[in-house]
């Protein structure tokens, strides 16, 4: 359960993201995925709040929320 | 946790015009970042853009802002900071409108050591136009009027900045995200006309004509290019060939322009 608390929430705002596929190459544990044109999330667990996709994301359409 | 972009952005001006890819908006994040972290008041900080994908940058943050004429934008900061010294100016655009069109007005801003920050974001390329080639465009590299590569050579806006006088030049990439908002946040600290550079991607007009597959592969390619100015102390003019450093690259201290103004104000008699 302590496990499970710790997990971050990824926002992503569908209506900014333009698809430019530079926070699902430049994530270091492969989180995202492209569905469609826009990003979304795959596998939450892997997540380590690094917030490289926050940084770099261009079209300011992803947000890491971790405590 | 997330760091709040929208209390600096304007209501509904989002999202913003710059392509899928382009660098712009991570060098905006990075500015916005700067701001929060030396405490800018909205209604001290001025940003002044001249014309241009990234002059675009201006009409979205919230603060003070002026997008001005063509390659214009350090004549029109010098006034702003000229009749409002207390105003923090910061200046954006790109290759372009800064070492083209307003080459002119950007050496002698340098020269004069006004106290302001210009930001350049250098894509090599004049994006908005249609992808013509800038003087910042490498030899060989293909633009819509040079199809069978540039002849000329580009410039270095960085040594250019140095030449030109200005007292605190740094160089980024759109790569290195978390070193941007550190660089232009010393840039406008610093008593001066300080000058930072970002090497940008502009997948749409010159990556494309360039055989760049991706976006990835330009950010990729910012990666491999850039040297730490520390790290390259350390190497061999060999191992810097086609490098650019990167970080800190001049600092030095000069009379600032405002404050000899107003001495000479006082040497005429003004003020009275």
């Amino acid at each position: 359960m302590s496990e499970e608390k710790k997990l971050p929430r990824i926002e992503i705002i569908e209506k900014y993201c333009k698809g430019c596929h530079i926070c699902v190459e430049f994530c270091p544990t492969k989180v995202l995925e492209m569905k469609g044109f826009v990003v979304s999330v795959k596998d939450l667990e892997k997540c380590i709040k690094c917030m490289q996709c926050e940084l770099r994301c261009p079209d300011f359409a992803i947000k890491v929320h971790a405590e | 946790m997330a760091f709040d972009y929208e209390k600096f952005i304007r209501p509904g001006k989002l999202p913003h015009i710059w392509c899928p890819g382009c660098g712009h908006g991570i060098v905006m994040k990075g500015l916005i970042r700067a701001m929060d972290t030396l405490n800018l008041k909205k209604e001290e900080t001025a940003i002044v853009s001249g014309i241009g994908c990234a002059s675009r940058l201006p009409g979205y943050i919230d603060c003070c802002t002026l997008h001005t004429a063509h390659g214009r934008a350090a004549a029109f900061a010098t006034g702003v900071k000229l009749a409002k010294p207390e105003m923090n100016v910061i200046l954006v655009g790109g290759d372009g409108d800064g070492t083209a069109i307003g080459g002119n007005h950007f050496i002698h801003a340098c020269r004069r050591n006004i106290n302001m920050t210009y930001i350049i974001m250098n894509n090599y390329i004049y994006g908005m136009t249609g992808g013509q080639f800038s003087p910042c465009t490498p030899t060989g590299h293909k633009a819509s009027t040079t199809p069978y590569g540039n002849p000329d050579p580009g410039f270095d806006v960085a040594k250019l900045a140095i030449g030109a006088g200005a007292t605190f030049v740094a160089r980024g990439t759109a790569f290195h995200a978390n070193q941007i908002d550190k660089l232009i946040a010393e840039a406008i600290q610093h008593k001066g006309f300080s000058v930072v550079e970002i090497l940008d991607d502009c997948p749409t007009t010159y990556g494309r004509r360039n055989k760049y597959k991706s976006v990835i592969e330009m950010m990729n390619r910012l990666k491999e290019v850039a040297v730490p100015v520390k790290a390259a102390e350390k190497m061999t003019a060999e191992q810097l060939q086609g490098k650019v450093l990167t970080g800190v690259l001049h600092k030095v201290e000069r009379p600032e322009y405002c404050e000899e103004y107003a001495k000479v104000i006082e040497r005429a008699g003004g003020n009275k």
